[in-house]
């Protein structure tokens, strides 16, 4: 009889009905009594130097229990070990407004925030530069010592002959773009509480990281403190989109507040502080050139990018090399130039967000694919299968692509839009447009390189057998403790319902390098695989030993073994009995690495964009485009996404659905504005997410390609059909009213500046031709 | 500061509490009663997060005085299973993972519960407006309004 699988199963979330009845507890909801309130008082001034900070009056105040300043913190932090430039709080400069300045704890919010008014301090401006451009110019005063025209990084790379592929292209077209700075707005606010134990100088932080290991790190690093007396707890986590992939400033403030006071303090931060705090997407230019044959080859690349990087390192280098990493391995190109500038500005700092690095680039490489392909008179589809990659294939950037689903996922969005027979015949105002994008499932190499295995799953079956799942990594909505869990039950071929997982507490559960990257499913979930597999061995050996057979006439049946072709049986909990009283308590271990092949090359930067496998994406947007008043409205969406394989079919549509939404946001309405820095947008209502009376169907289909080294053959599900939203609108927005969108979001303004100056050029146009036609007055 | 007794009804449950004039609902609920289903996720009346049932009708609980609440009825996230059984909505939601994160969840399902009180069988575009005062960041609305989808005209 064909036993029932777990994986490929529509699974409901192990933890939804905590989320569902409002049992499920954040950080804010952590029942920890008697807490102190911790509060951060921000710079005003966007940068300077700080002359004076005096705290005397603030700590005058009856009930104020701590109040630190960047002085009091031993060491500075950075997600990147090579580019740790940033203080908890500011150190010597300021060098963005709203950047923490001084932190209290007091017995509660009110006497918090009387100890914050009575701070004074004097910061000595500096020239502020709030654009890349001001802050490269040779005049600009640094951010940073050291940091040569407010450089963070500048990349510079050469793949192939790029000079002979575009004297052999047919035609050669180079366009700018420009977009906007946009952000997470998880919908979560952050929170932080800090237990501390005064007696025994431990601390516990609770916290709504992505990655609890490196937090903990983090926090030791900068108190001074030993590692061991660290524990980080994440709790429920309220979405994080890449916002909370690094350690945060107010994590490293609360926690020295609570060292600080002796106490457990509580830090509940506003929305407005989450602004402040950022690390999304940068403010960011484009030059883009591309070569191409008739047929729509494309035989060379050279990309320019400037990325408005905000004051501090933060994931910064890897972001502006992600950037160029991924003009590859989407495509078949044989030559490609980018150069890549990250730059400091006095703004809040960026970061990575969702798509990270790449979503920009590839919304100005497909727009230039459609640019190309009219000229040519090629079908968007058909420019598309002209650069077809074969798997096995390794790039000209040493990346490895074993498995690639963009031939399926094409023919399924042009089938399921109607390409072919309703583009073209649509009304004036309505329009298609196609985009591919993919995605690495998980980098393959980890950001802090310590030579362990990329991951670590520990497996715990005690007297009750039930089987304990430990894992570091972080579910933070994306479902990855339902998928783990599901890997287990599938090798084992038990209930889901036999197994728990613990996640995120690094006193109990494996270091994980964290939920970022779409690493989880991919790497975790084959340590998973591998933990599995090494307990039903010992699981198996103790049935055999029992059932006096030996291992190999063991039919494993799930919640029982057989003796092959007898009516020998032993059930589940007489097999762990037998297996415990041989060894007592199990504990197994489940690894796993990326192979070597899949690590990238051995150029600088080469680890940023290596993968063990792409996901892939294609999809078509139909848009209603408004000339009188700009506005664009998303009709539908069809999407196919090439996800290896679905071990939970429902959880790979809700994050493709969320990533093309989140694609959609950016592409029409989010953007950051400052005013000399000053947030203009820092609530959501004037930071536009789209609610659900604006977002439009989204049709999922989901492509199996089975890649070798992905868990049961799947690959990420999470990231990669987000970047193909934004080029598919502007693809879109061109077919329905012939205007070449380069700027987004593709807000109304926009639109309308956009069409307005078409306008004129054409009034322009249509004058001169008139003039050249009058007759000569004689 | 002053402070007033308050004399209202909670998940069916009377109560009658000191609270300050300026205390907010929302934190009535999580601080004193640890009602904490009721999320707050912006900095007042941006994201319906905090979304409870008063006398049966959807409301913020982050920008509505605690002591404007006299004498009413309130409901939470924490009143809609009951005896141990998720409500259908709730069930819906759960299968249907219109959750992800879960932070919006308590707000949405409280939304979606008045939306269906007042109106049992609402088409796609009565749910996608009436819950267009919850921002969800994660799933796209798609798997939220099927999951309400599936309940309505029950």
């Amino acid at each position: 009889m064909a036993r029932t699988r777990v994986v490929g199963q529509r699974t409901p979330l192990i933890d939804g009905v905590q989320k569902v009845t409002g049992r499920a507890q954040y950080t804010a909801d952590l029942p920890i009594a008697h807490a102190l309130v911790g509060r951060i008082l921000r710079s005003p001034v966007a940068h300077g130097v700080i002359r004076r900070i005096d705290t005397t009056a603030a700590r005058a105040i009856s009930g104020v229990r701590a109040v630190i300043t960047g002085e009091d913190f031993a060491a500075p932090y950075g997600v990147i070990p090579i580019a740790q430039n940033e203080w908890p709080l500011a150190r010597d400069k300021v060098r963005y407004r709203g950047e923490p300045l001084v932190a209290v704890a007091a017995v509660d919010a009110a006497t918090a925030e009387a100890a914050l008014a009575a701070i004074t301090f004097e910061i000595e401006p500096l020239p502020a530069y709030f654009g890349a451009a001001d802050a490269r110019a040779d005049s600009a005063v640094l951010l940073h010592d050291r940091k040569k025209g407010n450089i963070e990084r500048e990349v510079d790379q050469l793949f192939g002959d790029v000079e002979g592929g575009f004297a052999a292209a047919d035609l050669v077209r180079e366009q700018t773009f420009h977009y906007a700075e946009v952000t997470h707005g998880q919908m979560e606010l952050n929170a932080s509480i800090v237990e501390y134990d005064a007696v025994e100088d431990r601390l516990i932080s609770h916290s709504v990281t992505q990655v609890p290991y490196y937090l903990h790190l983090t926090i030791a690093q900068c108190l001074g403190i030993d590692t061991a007396k660290v524990r980080v707890v994440k709790p429920f986590v309220g979405g994080g989109f890449g916002h909370r992939v690094e350690p945060l400033n107010f994590e490293l403030v609360n926690a020295a507040l609570a060292r600080a006071a002796g106490d457990t303090v509580r830090m509940d931060l506003s929305r407005e502080d989450g602004f402040l705090t950022h690390r999304g997407r940068p403010e960011t230019d484009i030059r883009l050139k591309l070569g191409m044959k008739k047929s729509g080859e494309i035989t060379a690349v050279d990309c320019e990018i400037v990325q408005r990087g905000g004051a501090y390192g933060g994931y910064g280098l890897v972001t502006i090399l992600y950037a160029g990493a991924l003009l590859h391995a989407l495509y078949r190109i044989p030559a490609v130039k980018y150069r890549g500038h990250r730059v400091y500005t006095n703004t809040p700092p960026c970061g990575a967000m969702r798509g990270h690095g790449a979503v920009d680039a590839r919304h100005a490489f497909e727009a230039m694919l459609d640019i190309m392909a009219r000229e040519l008179g090629l079908d968007p589809f058909a420019v598309r299968r002209a650069n077809l990659i074969a798997p096995p294939w390794r790039t000209i950037n040493d990346l490895q692509v074993n498995s690639y689903g963009i031939p399926e996922c094409l023919d399924r969005v042009e089938r399921a839009s109607g390409w072919k027979t309703r583009r073209g015949k649509l009304p004036r105002g309505r329009g298609l447009g196609l985009a591919c994008s993919h995605y690495v499932s998980g980098s393959a190499k980890p950001v802090h390189w310590s030579g362990e295995p990329h991951a670590v799953v520990n497996l715990k079956l005690d007297f009750d057998g039930g089987i304990t799942l430990l894992t570091g990594a972080a579910d933070i909505g994306q479902g990855s403790s339902t998928l783990l869990a599901q890997v287990v039950a599938e090798v084992l071929e038990i209930p889901l319902l036999r197994i728990r997982v613990i996640a995120g507490d690094s006193a109990l559960t494996p270091k994980d390098n964290g939920s970022y990257s779409s690493r989880v499913s991919f790497m975790v979930g084959n340590a998973a695989l591998n933990a599995a597999q090494e307990l039903k061995r010992i699981l198996l050996a103790a049935a055999a030993r029992k059932l006096e057979a030996s291992v190999d006439d063991i039919d494993w049946e799930g919640e029982h073994c057989r003796v092959a072709g007898t009516e020998r049986v032993i059930a589940f909990d007489a097999i762990v009995e037998a297996a415990l009283a041989d060894a007592g308590t199990l504990t197994v271990k489940g690894t796993w690495s990326t192979p070597p092949e899949t690590q990238g090359g051995k150029f600088r930067g080469a680890a940023v964009g290596s993968t063990a496998a792409f996901s892939y994406a294609a999809q078509v947007v139909e848009v209603a485009v408004d000339e009188e008043t700009g506005e664009v409205k998303v009709e539908h969406v069809w999407v196919a996404h090439d996800c290896g394989y679905a071990i939970n079919p429902l959880a790979v549509e809700g994050q493709v659905q969320g990533a093309v939404w989140m694609g959609m946001g950016q592409a029409l309405a989010e953007e950051t504005r400052y005013h000399d820095g000053l947030p203009l947008h820092a609530s959501m209502l004037d930071y536009r997410i789209a609610t659900s009376a604006d977002t439009p169907p989204i049709d999922v289909e989901l492509v199996e390609t089975h890649d070798p080294l992905g868990p049961f053959g799947a690959k990420e599900a999470s990231e990669g059909a987000l970047h193909g939203f934004a080029p598919a609108l502007t693809n879109a927005i061109y077919d329905a009213i012939g205007l070449r969108l380069n700027e987004l979001p593709a807000s109304p303004d926009r639109v309308l500046d956009a069409i307005q100056a078409r306008s004129r050029e054409e009034r322009l146009r249509a004058r001169r031709r008139a003039k050249d036609l009058q007759p000569v007055a004689s | 500061m002053a402070r007033r007794l308050l004399t209202l009804t909670v998940n069916g449950r009377a109560r009658e509490d000191a609270v300050a004039d300026h205390e907010l609902l929302v934190d009535y609920l999580r601080n004193t009663l640890e009602l904490t289903g009721t999320k707050q996720g912006c900095d007042g009346g941006e994201c319906g997060a905090c979304t409870v049932l008063i006398d049966g009708e959807p409301r913020l609980a982050c920008i509505t005085l605690a002591a404007t609440c006299e004498g009413r009825r309130i409901e939470t996230i924490e009143s809609i299973a009951t005896a141990g059984r998720l409500s259908r909505l709730q069930q819906a939601f759960h299968e249907k993972l219109g959750t992800q994160c879960g932070f919006c969840t308590p707000g949405m399902i409280m939304a979606a519960e008045g939306l269906l009180r007042r109106n049992p069988n609402p088409d796609e575009r009565e749910i996608r407006e009436a819950l267009s005062g919850n921002l969800c960041r994660c799933t796209g609305y798609v798997k939220i309004v099927e999951s309400v989808q599936a309940v309505a005209g029950d």
